[in-house]
């Protein structure tokens, strides 16, 4: 093995032009002379002749063919060090005589430390000093595409169920609170219905003014093509009604009381307060679930109602400022267009939508683990369990309906 | 239940983790009036023991019974009606962050009385009144120190005057002088209620100043590896494990650390 001329030389100003004829130097070309180790058999086994300032980042000769000439001996033979030309070092130095000792002891060759400084080789008596336990290194075997496949389908099987369970504890807990034996506090319900009906008002309304503009914009384009652009009246309204604001408002809830749902009760999940609700013999789901369901379930089709309302307000705007028709003939054309069935139909869909919306926030916050990120796991999972259900729903809605002739 | 069979017997609890076994073949009994300790070194399953014993985690294999009646068999209400005489208090407090200390202590009141609700206030009041939180009945957990969280929680475990308390990781996280007044709230609860505690800690200091009876979890061999009275296992212990724990690393036997 070469010797460095860098350290055979230690000559700052000698160094300084050398390097700066060849390349512009580095730090460490400056500052150090280059860690190396080189090997030289004797009769009993190996000595590692260690030189060089072994600090992190200045990449160190020699490591490889040390630990090939450590892993070369037989058993029983012996690994000494001489390292009277290192210099400065820190925990690159340990870190190159740790793989050299676990290499030696995977040959069941002894390594005698006498040679290392005084520092290293207390820190290295250290890091040997409590055996790496076999059960501690956990198995990261590779799982192929089926594997994961084949995993995630049966998780969301298990979870489905589950889910379904809990929508049958849900009304269980309901029917308990119908014969008056789960009791939910009036206070905790006021609470839950401010939060998810009046502080959500400005939200909603922007969502569904927005949605009647853009319903109108496009609808008046293509009906303008036959003069009807006065019918765009009746598109805004039916589609506002029957579905849209319905699914528009619960998309909202799902984002805004979904997400605190699953974050309020993922959160005392991780303090252990539903442990303690547990011991004390009181339902989880009489005392967190019901009231929040019954706050969305009173909200939601409240909440829509509002939404009809804006909805048309929005496609009226655009009407009057670029069809010419005024907000009075909007209305009038409207609410000729919309039948009873077709508001109450859509107040339903925007209680079940409810329903969902608070059933996925609190399943999840009840699944939760107990960490930090697990909370924002649940809020995440929540929010997007919540809309799938909403959009699953109104796609059975549309299909129901349509049979039934509402 | 019959007054004379202990409060809580273990019979060959194996607790798990999916495929993972925490602590296998464990078998211990309470007995009335015992501050009973449950001692072992950090992540050896002690806590995990603790929610077994509550029914909040189901063992894979064995039984737990309380004054002679199985826990582990008997269907949920019979569990409701089995835990009412259990206290407990929760490693991080586990009180309810919405309701008020007095709300905290009140809602098992309510729970399981028909008492009038100023009578419910009354007892709450006392209750907090005892661990040394009178006036601060109307503070939320969260406006209150790590300390008085961990009375007020202690104050909500005797709302119902249990004949058991649990106590995980009592004095976790407190200042030696609140960990002591609180090992001596333990005592004297114990004393005047005539209740029988179980303790989950490795506050050494604890343990030596409350413990009557201990069993040992060991993370090598995974079940109990020690019981009885901790004094006298400091150093008479079979296992070196629990010689070195209850000595802070020194083994008196070998007396290198």
């Amino acid at each position: 093995m070469k010797i460095n001329t860098d350290s055979a030389n230690p000559l700052p100003h000698r160094r300084f032009v050398t390097s700066f004829r060849a390349m512009p130097p580095t730090v460490t070309d400056l500052a150090s002379p280059a860690p190396s180790i080189s090997v030289r058999a004797d009769d009993a086994g190996l000595e590692l002749l260690i030189a060089g300032d072994w600090v992190i980042g200045a990449a160190p000769a020699g490591v490889a063919e040390a630990l090939a000439a450590v892993q070369a001996l037989p058993g029983g033979a012996r690994v000494r060090f001489r390292a009277e030309a290192v210099g400065r070092w820190d925990s690159s130095f340990l870190a190159a005589l740790l793989r050299l000792g676990d290499a030696a002891r995977e040959r069941e060759v002894s390594v005698l430390p006498d040679g290392l400084p005084e520092g290293a080789r207390r820190l290295l008596a250290l890091a040997d000093a409590v055996p790496e336990r076999p059960d501690a290194q956990r198995e990261t075997e590779e799982r192929d595409f089926i594997d994961r496949l084949g995993e995630a389908s049966y998780d969301t099987w298990h979870a489905g169920r589950d889910f379904i369970e809990f929508v049958g504890e849900v009304a269980l807990s309901l029917g308990r609170w119908v014969r008056g034996t789960a009791q939910v506090r009036s206070r905790d319900l006021a609470l839950l219905i401010q939060q998810a009906g009046p502080e959500a008002l400005g939200v909603v309304a922007l969502v569904n003014f927005l949605l009647g503009l853009i319903l109108a914009f496009v609808g008046a384009a293509q009906l303008q093509e036959f003069g009807a652009t006065l019918y765009v009246a009746n598109l805004v309204g039916i589609a506002m009604v029957r579905d849209m604001a319905a699914v528009m408002t619960a998309i909202v809830l799902a984002g805004r009381s979904g997400a605190a749902y699953a974050a309020a009760i993922g959160t005392m999940q991780t303090n252990q307060e539903i442990d303690a609700l547990r011991v004390n013999g009181i339902s989880v789901v009489d005392s967190l679930v019901l009231p929040r369901v019954m706050a969305l379930v009173i909200m939601t089709p409240l909440l829509t109602l509002y939404a009809d309302v804006i909805g048309v307000l929005g496609g009226s705007l655009v009407a009057s400022t670029m069809f010419d028709i005024s907000p009075l003939q909007f209305f009038t054309q409207a609410r000729a267009a919309v039948p009873l069935k077709f508001l109450l139909g859509g107040l339903f869909k925007g209680i079940v939508y409810g329903a969902l919306v608070a059933m996925a926030g609190c399943w999840h916050g009840i699944r939760c683990g107990r960490s930090a990120a697990a909370v924002g796991r649940a809020t995440t999972s929540a929010v997007v369990l919540g809309i799938v259900l909403i959009i699953a729903a109104a796609g059975i809605f549309a299909y129901v309906f349509n049979v039934l002739g509402l | 239940m019959s007054s004379d069979s202990d409060p809580i017997e273990v019979r060959g609890l194996t607790m798990a983790f999916g495929d993972r076994i925490v602590m296998r073949d464990l078998d211990f009994t309470v007995q009335r009036g015992d501050v009973f300790v449950i001692m072992g070194g950090s992540g050896s399953g002690k806590s995990t023991l603790l929610r077994h014993l509550l029914g909040l985690l189901e063992p894979v294999e064995g039984e737990i019974l309380y004054g002679g009646e199985s826990f582990t068999a008997a269907p949920p209400e019979e569990r409701a009606r089995l835990l009412r005489r259990c206290g407990v208090t929760f490693q991080t407090g586990g009180l309810w962050s919405s309701l008020t200390l007095a709300e905290n202590v009140a809602l098992p009141i309510e729970e399981y009385t028909d008492l009038p609700p100023a009578e419910i206030r009354e007892l709450a009041h006392l209750k907090l009144a005892l661990v040394g939180l009178r006036g601060f009945e109307d503070y939320y957990p969260s406006e209150i120190s790590g300390g008085m969280q961990k009375r007020a929680g202690l104050a909500r475990a005797i709302a119902l005057d249990p004949q058991i308390l649990f106590f995980d990781e009592p004095s976790a996280g407190l200042d030696p002088v609140s960990a002591r007044l609180l090992d001596q709230l333990i005592l004297e609860l114990r004393d005047s209620l005539g209740a029988t505690a179980v303790v989950v800690t490795h506050e050494l200091d604890s343990i030596f100043t409350i413990a009557s009876n201990s069993i040992f979890l060991d993370t090598e061999s995974r079940t109990i590896v020690a019981s009885g009275d901790p004094h006298v296992l400091k150093t008479d212990a079979p296992h070196p494990a629990v010689r070195r724990f209850l000595n802070r690393g020194t083994d008196p036997r070998e007396g290198r650390t």
